[in-house]
């Protein structure tokens, strides 16, 4: 076995590693070495320095799309984890013990898959559909709901909610997974210790806090740093939903919005690049100090 | 074992899935680079042949050229149907390599960069390219010499001479060495108030031309229940923009646009913008509703169709767009912008009318003087004429459809044309020019419409970004004369 241990691992290694790093470290090479240049998008460039992220600093639009993103970052992970937690836990020990056997409420089975379909629509999909619920007048789905007599609400249209509702998006397609992901995570976790907290009178909220939580913790400390990512992406809503693309009056723009257009449409590679650069650094720290501030020991079952 | 632990997906491939998704998720900048291109200034080797009067262009009759066409509003039929037959009649042995795409900048810009482009490329649609930093980047190709061959089957005239006023300014780029052409404009289109000729005479509405009139018909429009002028808030700010700088092309003449092409100073601050601004300002809080700022381009044009909403600034290419939704009890008709003050410097009947859809010849291609041959034969009133059949869409050849009638919405364009006489301006160029500040104005315009209609606000907004603009060294600037 030894002798063929080797050649079997890095048959395997070969083709995603290579495909890895063309497309993943080479376009982050690429990225960096642009975030330099005044490229353009077109033909030629030249070095220059470190203007571009002079620029940047000095760029309203970019702080206010940063803003943004700290607004995701700060709400997608939370609500997302607290109502997927929520969820997998009734849909498995949610519905009492019978038989010394814990089980999900009523019709968990059904709920396990009708939970995890937003997760297998596009995202760009989930835009267009969500593009009809938010639609302000009264030919949206939210607002045909609402009483004639009320004014249409404008969702996208109203600068102070824009980004609500992008977030709103983001949750409900995200909420699926992450209910799967927890309940397969609670699934490991041994009938025994459940019996034996039962049998000590653990009320279902006590089962919660003092035993599916803390086994749960890695799944939780994954579900926080891939939730974060989408934060900092949230592009294709964005893109998509939005009033004039992270509009109104810049009430949407993220930082993925800004690489975009200034890749795209302002012909300014170079500087979309540095912005490139920043988010890159900034989903790192994120991810670094995430596993750092929640690291738990030996609760990581 | 309770059923808990028998979920039908493990853990480990739920794993799996979710390194997938983080992957995905990770933000979209490592597509940026797809594109780097080598900043190479070397020459293709190119097809030429001798020129004559017969080939005027000189092109190797044997070569065999490469066209893009996008296929978007105006479908591909004029191309495939019209244009490539009547290039095959002339250059038999002359193969023609044609591709119809929906997404110009993703198959073309990265063939560009690599110095294999077609010859001929059609820059259009949501995924067009920046032809600006095409033409700085000397990937496009110098039309002057197309421009003044003779014309295809027009005797007597160079292409030139065939073309309606401003078609070639509009393609006119400043580069080292003056300022030359590098664009054909192909599609020409008239812009003004679109609305519902059949809902207006049933109502026995006229059109109006003094500003006063066109108030108290929207007060008539609304007590009729029909909203009486809207536009697109979420994705077409830009027919709002351009009803603003029509007004105030009105007002003052051409030169205040002039002066926003060219960043100057103050022009945003001038009093026939500010004007323009304000008038339209008050249409906005007046009889549009802030659920407006929400819908798109499509929502608003079908409640047109439907008539919930009277008048839609837009340009001629509606018609069409709309050929769908277009019911018996619906004829589309425009009618100009009408003056904003007695003052006014142009006549009620004047308009803004300019090319559009971009054709070029790339100078990464391998037979550039093919690519130009293709746009001649473009250029020939045969084929403009059968495009405009074909796509309802005037063409920059001039008369190329005069005495056909064709439907009734561009027959009233062509109509208001012929009203306008000299009257005809082709608008401003900083939109396509300073991409920036379009997006800009999109949000400048809607504040104005939607929130109150703060005119002086929209012109300190417009004119800090255009300062920017100028101040700021990576774009390049163009001027117009």
């Amino acid at each position: 076995m030894r002798h063929g241990k080797y050649p079997f691992i890095i048959g395997f290694l070969a083709v995603p590693v290579a495909l890895y790093a063309i497309f993943v470290v080479g376009a982050y090479l690429q990225m960096f070495r642009l975030s330099l240049t005044d490229w353009s998008g077109y033909g030629a460039f030249k070095d220059v320095g470190f203007d571009n992220f002079v620029k940047l600093w000095n760029d309203e639009v970019v702080w206010t799309a940063l803003r943004h993103n700290g607004y995701l970052l700060l709400l997608l992970p939370i609500v997302t984890i607290a109502i997927a937690l929520l969820f997998a836990f009734l849909l498995n020990v949610g519905g009492g013990s019978k038989g010394g056997m814990t089980r999900g409420v009523w019709g968990s089975k059904v709920y396990r898959v009708v939970f995890f379909f937003p997760q297998l629509l596009a995202l760009a999909l989930v835009a267009v559909i969500f593009q009809r619920v938010y639609g302000p007048d009264k030919s949206g789905m939210i607002n045909g709901l609402l009483p004639d007599s009320w004014e249409p609400w404008l969702f996208l249209a109203d600068e102070n909610w824009a980004l609500t509702c992008i977030l709103i998006v983001l949750i409900w397609q995200a909420v699926g997974f992450y209910v799967v992901l927890f309940s397969a995570g609670m699934g490991s976790i041994g009938q025994e210790i459940y019996e034996a907290a039962a049998l000590d009178g653990a009320t279902r909220i006590t089962l919660f806090f003092k035993i599916t939580l803390p086994l749960l913790w890695g799944n939780v400390q994954v579900a926080w740093i891939y939730l974060g990512i989408a934060a900092f992406d949230a592009f294709a809503l964005v893109n998509i939903m939005t009033v004039n693309q992270g509009g109104p009056n810049n009430s949407t723009q993220v930082l993925s919005m800004q690489i975009y257009l200034n890749a795209f449409k302002y012909s300014q590679a170079g500087y979309a690049s540095a912005i490139g650069v920043v988010l890159f650094f900034l989903a790192l720290s994120f991810a670094w100090l995430t596993l750092r501030v929640t690291r738990r020991d030996n609760a990581t079952a | 074992m309770s059923d808990i632990t028998k979920s039908e997906l493990d853990r480990r491939s739920l794993l799996r899935r979710a390194a997938a998704v983080g992957l995905a998720a990770t933000p979209a900048v490592g597509m940026l680079s797809a594109c780097v291109g080598g900043g190479s200034e070397e020459k293709n080797d190119q097809a030429t042949g001798t020129k004559s009067a017969d080939n005027p262009l000189g092109i190797d009759p044997k070569a065999p050229v490469e066209i893009v066409i996008f296929d978007g509003g105006l479908g591909t039929k004029y191309a495939t149907d019209v244009d490539t037959p009547m290039y095959k009649k002339k250059w038999p042995e002359s193969e023609v390599k044609y591709t119809g795409t929906e997404q110009i900048a993703t198959t073309i810009k990265p063939r560009l960069n690599a110095g294999n482009a077609p010859d001929m490329i059609n820059n259009s649609g949501a995924d067009m390219m920046d032809f600006g930093a095409i033409v700085k980047a000397g990937q496009a190709a110098d039309l002057t010499d197309l421009f003044a061959a003779p014309s295809f089957d027009i005797p007597g005239k160079t292409v030139a001479e065939t073309l309606v006023p401003g078609a070639i300014e509009q393609g006119t780029y400043d580069v080292e060495g003056g300022r030359k052409p590098f664009a054909v404009n192909y599609s020409f289109t008239v812009f003004g108030l679109y609305y519902n000729k059949k809902l207006f005479d049933k109502n026995s509405w006229t059109v109006p031309t003094t500003w006063a009139d066109f108030t108290a018909l929207c007060d008539k429009i609304k007590a009729a229940g029909i909203v009486p002028f809207a536009y697109a808030g979420a994705n077409a700010s830009y027919y709002m923009v351009r009803a603003i700088m029509t007004s105030a092309a009105k007002i003052g003449t051409e030169q205040v646009l002039k002066d926003l092409d060219n960043l100057k100073p103050g022009a945003w601050q001038a009093p026939a913008i500010k004007q323009a601004a304000e008038a339209w300002g008050q249409i906005g809080a007046r009889y549009m509703n802030k659920s407006f700022l929400g819908l798109r381009h499509t929502e608003v044009q079908l409640q047109q169709n439907q008539d919930k909403v009277a008048f839609y600034p837009c340009g001629s290419w509606l018609e069409n767009e709309q050929a769908a939704s277009i019911t018996p009890n619906f004829e589309y008709a425009v009618m100009p912008y009408p003056s904003v003050t007695a003052a006014d410097q142009l006549p009620a009947t004047a308009i803004n009318a300019a090319a559009g859809e971009i054709y070029f010849a790339s100078t990464k291609g391998t037979n550039v003087q093919g690519g130009k041959e293709y746009l001649r034969v473009m250029l020939s009133k045969a084929a403009a004429l059968e495009f405009t059949k074909l796509t309802k869409s005037l063409t920059v050849v001039a008369g190329a459809a005069d005495g056909q009638t064709i439907s009734p919405g561009l027959t009233s364009g062509n109509d208001m044309l012929s009203k306008a006489g000299k009257d005809i301006f082709m608008g401003y160029l900083w939109d396509t020019w300073y991409k920036k500040m379009n997006d800009a104005s999109l949000e400048a315009v809607n504040a104005l419409m939607f929130s109150g209609g703060d005119a002086q606000k929209f012109c300190d907004t417009m004119e800090k970004v255009a300062q920017e603009v100028a101040k700021d060294s990576a774009i390049s600037k163009n001027t117009r004369v």
